[in-house]
């Protein structure tokens, strides 16, 4: 169990939650991930280490709100407990290329660069964070990541904050030699299409980029083999392996077809949550 | 004096057609009139040959023989003096190759029933609410249990009866292991395996989930900041095997521990009740004949597929499924497609399953296990359309301790190294038994080498 110390609304969908986890939080690297549960007969869902405080022994976690485990997170306040969190899973990011770094988030993705960039700063890297979402509203963590790299840039795809358009539009700009300049390498979290739209804009350029792959997962220590993804041509285990990839090896189809494996499901669980929450409210 | 009857008691079973659509136990368990009346076969062999076939040397005959005087509390003392988990290991032992392959019954008739018999003692000794058990931690060495699968269980509870406070660190967010997440509710109901939990803890032995042992906390942790003076692995062999042919990983093909884990785990059956569901068409493909490949496709039979196949490249003569399995899937409707090897895995243009292409094979010399190689008949190709592939070819002990601990010695398949005849491994204070260190076994192996284990820890302990 981990309680919840501290509940902020990040956006319209997105919640930041600190949790007691000394445990978690002293063994936590940049790049690695936990697996909740939140109510009897719930399911086991990644989620994303955003920060980890050592001393305190606090773990952040940002979650969006999405599907049925997700929604009954967000319900929870100030004081309850997640009934279950383990952790951290997966491997560490490694960035072989020092440099420029460039870490493209999006949307909930956007918080794990938190830790990341950091650390990639520490170790002498130039960091540039570039922060996309649909419009303004939907931005995240602006002040905080730009507190941990050297250059933060915001886009957006409807203009109304930063940039107006594309995270790849303004990476292509870099590619091409605007400020902060060419990346020696990148990495992307976020959404699928924008993670392949970014392998996509980096490919054949020589520079490495790496994607965190976020496929379905049950146990996350590699006992069931649901999450397996194709690499190079070769199957590996995303909760063991991952979720770090090299983008321009990932089967990116594959791995956004066995996403979609549960769709249907998954909205039948969610209209359940929704009438539940309904429920709730006319009482 | 004992009686002669050719055949066993009967185990009364629950109707195929019905239990079929449920997670009911098929078997019901022998009563009190079953139990005496079976007890009476037993010849009471003053060289007891069944003992030698049991891998705990459950001491039979003695307590077969309180059952046939009606005194069922020693029968009971009997059994757990032997084996601290008979209510699991009487319904899940392979007995035809074990104790009851043995018995002298056997030579003529068929064996005393013996599976049975343990099931009914320790089911009686359930139910009874007068057994004392407390906890009595009264010495300082704290010992550290990774894993709860039968080995680390065996294991926590021989330490807390000799006196150490001993805790069990588990990865899942419930313990039992493979009892937990493999082996179904219709074969060992999850009841059975929470009370044997609940009497480890009367005992005092501590379970913490949600622990990693490598991730959440490392293996120098444990002997160091956090004061256990010797560790227990019993991490089994959780991880799955692929086969490697094409379309394996189209939507609708599972490992079987993916498709149990669902269910038993994370009750997809009970799905939307439950979160976790589980995809399941009119035609579901399993591969592979264990115990494992029989409990998926009756699993897969109760979540809703029409047809459940198993497809084997072997015949069911090399089978290693324990023959109460084979015998039930039979009575429920599963289809065996023997001699039949899957070379892919065909998809339509979503990428959902839509038939498993394969290749009869016929079978040839012994290969290393003994067993006729099989060997594929050219041009034999054909397909069987299904919805659904079930990939249960076994599972290896899994890396992840492996990767952070350093001094473990591991074989060419991943299995922790042990010395001969012992479970010391290659680590000081650091003992490991079950599927961890012999691969994919059976849970009677995995409850021995818990129990062996215990007893060296203790000497290991008490010589320092
Ligand atoms: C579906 C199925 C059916 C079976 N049917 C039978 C049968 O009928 N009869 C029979 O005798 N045998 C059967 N077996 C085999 C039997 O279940 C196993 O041999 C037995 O469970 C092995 O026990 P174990 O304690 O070694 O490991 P397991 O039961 O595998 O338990 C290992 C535990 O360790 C945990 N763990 C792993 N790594 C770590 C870590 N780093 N930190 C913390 N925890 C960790 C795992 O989560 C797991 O809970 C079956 C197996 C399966 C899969
Ligand atoms: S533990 Fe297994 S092998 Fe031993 S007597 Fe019981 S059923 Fe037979
Ligand atoms: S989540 Fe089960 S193996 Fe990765």
């Amino acid at each position: 169990m981990a309680k919840i110390l501290e509940k902020r609304p990040l956006s319209p969908i997105t919640k930041l939650y600190r949790v007691d986890a000394p445990l978690v939080a002293k063994a936590a690297k940049p790049g690695q991930f936990v697996i909740v549960r939140v109510r009897d007969g719930g399911e086991r869902i990644p989620l994303t280490i955003a920060d980890y405080d050592r001393e305190e022994g606090i773990l952040t976690i940002v979650v969006q709100e999405v599907g049925t485990t997700t929604r009954y997170l967000g319900q929870l306040e100030v004081g309850d407990e997640i009934l279950d969190l383990v952790g951290p899973l997966g491997m560490p990011l490694e960035i072989p290329v020092e440099g420029h770094i460039v870490g493209i988030g999006g949307g909930f993705g956007s918080a794990a660069l938190l830790c990341l960039m950091r650390e990639l700063r520490l170790r002498g890297d130039t960091t540039t964070i570039i922060n996309g979402a649909r419009e303004k509203d939907l931005l995240i963590l602006n002040e905080e990541l730009g507190e941990v790299c050297d250059n933060l840039e915001i886009c957006t795809d409807d203009g109304s904050a930063g940039f107006h358009g594309l995270v790849t539009e303004r990476l292509q700009q870099m590619i091409d030699g605007d400020a902060p300049g060419r990346p020696d390498s990148v990495v992307a979290i976020g959404p699928m299409p924008m993670m392949r739209a970014v392998t996509e804009t980096t490919r054949g350029k020589d520079i490495p980029t790496l994607v965190s792959l976020d496929p379905l997962m049950i146990d996350g220590t590699g006992m069931c083999g649901g999450c397996r993804v194709t690499v190079n041509d070769e199957v590996k285990f995303a909760c063991v392996d991952g979720p770090f990839f090299d983008a321009h090896q990932v089967d990116f189809e594959e791995a956004v077809r066995r996403n979609k494996m549960y769709v249907r499901q998954e909205q039948e669980s969610k209209d359940r949550t929704t009438c539940m929450k309904l429920a709730v409210g006319q009482d | 004096m004992p009686v002669k009857r050719v055949q066993k008691t009967p185990m009364p079973e629950r109707d195929a057609v019905l239990r079929s659509h449920d997670f009911g136990e098929v078997n019901e368990g022998y009563g009190i009139a079953h139990a005496q009346f079976e007890a009476e076969r037993c010849l009471r062999c003053q060289d007891a040959v069944c003992i030698d076939g049991c891998p705990v040397r459950v001491p039979i005959p003695e307590f077969i023989h309180e059952i046939a005087k009606g005194d069922m509390r020693a029968a009971a003392e009997v059994l757990r003096s032997s084996n601290p988990l008979p209510a699991v290991c009487g319904r899940v032992c392979p007995q035809e190759v074990q104790c009851e392959e043995q018995c002298s019954v056997g030579i003529r008739f068929k064996p005393v029933a013996i599976g049975y018999l343990e099931r009914f003692v320790a089911d009686w000794e359930m139910e009874q609410t007068d057994i004392e058990i407390t906890a009595n931690l009264h010495r300082d060495e704290k010992v550290a249990v990774i894993g709860s699968g039968p080995a680390g269980l065996v294991c926590a509870g021989e330490l807390a009866r000799l006196g150490y406070p001993v805790t069990i660190f588990e990865a899942l967010h419930a313990p039992g292991g493979v009892l937990r997440y493999g082996i179904p509710e219709f074969r060992l109901p999850k009841d059975v395996l929470d009370w044997e939990i609940e009497q480890l803890q009367r005992l005092g032995v501590e379970i913490q989930c949600n622990m990693i042992i490598g991730k959440t906390i490392t293996m120098d942790q444990l002997m160091g900041e956090m004061g256990f003076k010797a560790v227990f692995i019993g991490t089994g062999a959780g991880l799955p095997s692929f086969m490697g042919i094409p379309g394996e990983n189209l939507n609708g093909v599972y490992s079987a521990n993916e498709f149990l884990t669902r269910v038993n785990l994370m009750r997809a059956n009970d799905f939307p009740n439950a979160d976790t569901p589980v995809m399941v068409g009119k035609r579901v493909a399993v591969i592979g004949a264990g115990n494992t490949a029989m409990d998926t496709v009756r699993t897969a039979l109760r979540v809703g597929a029409e047809h459940g196949l198993i497809v084997y490249r072997r015949s069911d003569q090399e089978m290693t499924a324990r023959v109460e399995e084979h015998q039930h899937a039979i009575e429920e409707g599963v289809e065996f497609h023997w001699l039949t090897n899957p070379i892919e895995v065909l998809g339509d243009d979503e990428g959902w399953v839509t038939g498993l292409k394969c290749v009869r094979m016929e079978l040839g010399e012994p290969d290393a296990s003994g067993r006729a190689r099989p060997i594929p008949i050219e041009g034999s190709e054909f397909v069987i359309p299904v919805d659904n592939v079930v990939l249960s070819i076994g599972n290896r002990p899994n890396p992840l301790l492996l990767q952070t601990t350093e001094g473990l010695k591991s074989n060419k398949w991943g299995c922790l190294v042990v010395s001969d005849g012992s479970s010391e491994t290659s680590r000081e204070h650091v003992f490991a038994g079950g599927d961890a260190v012999t691969g994919a076994a059976t849970v009677i192996l995995a409850a021995g080498a818990g129990k062996n284990a215990a007893a060296e820890i203790h000497d290991d302990l008490a010589a320092r």
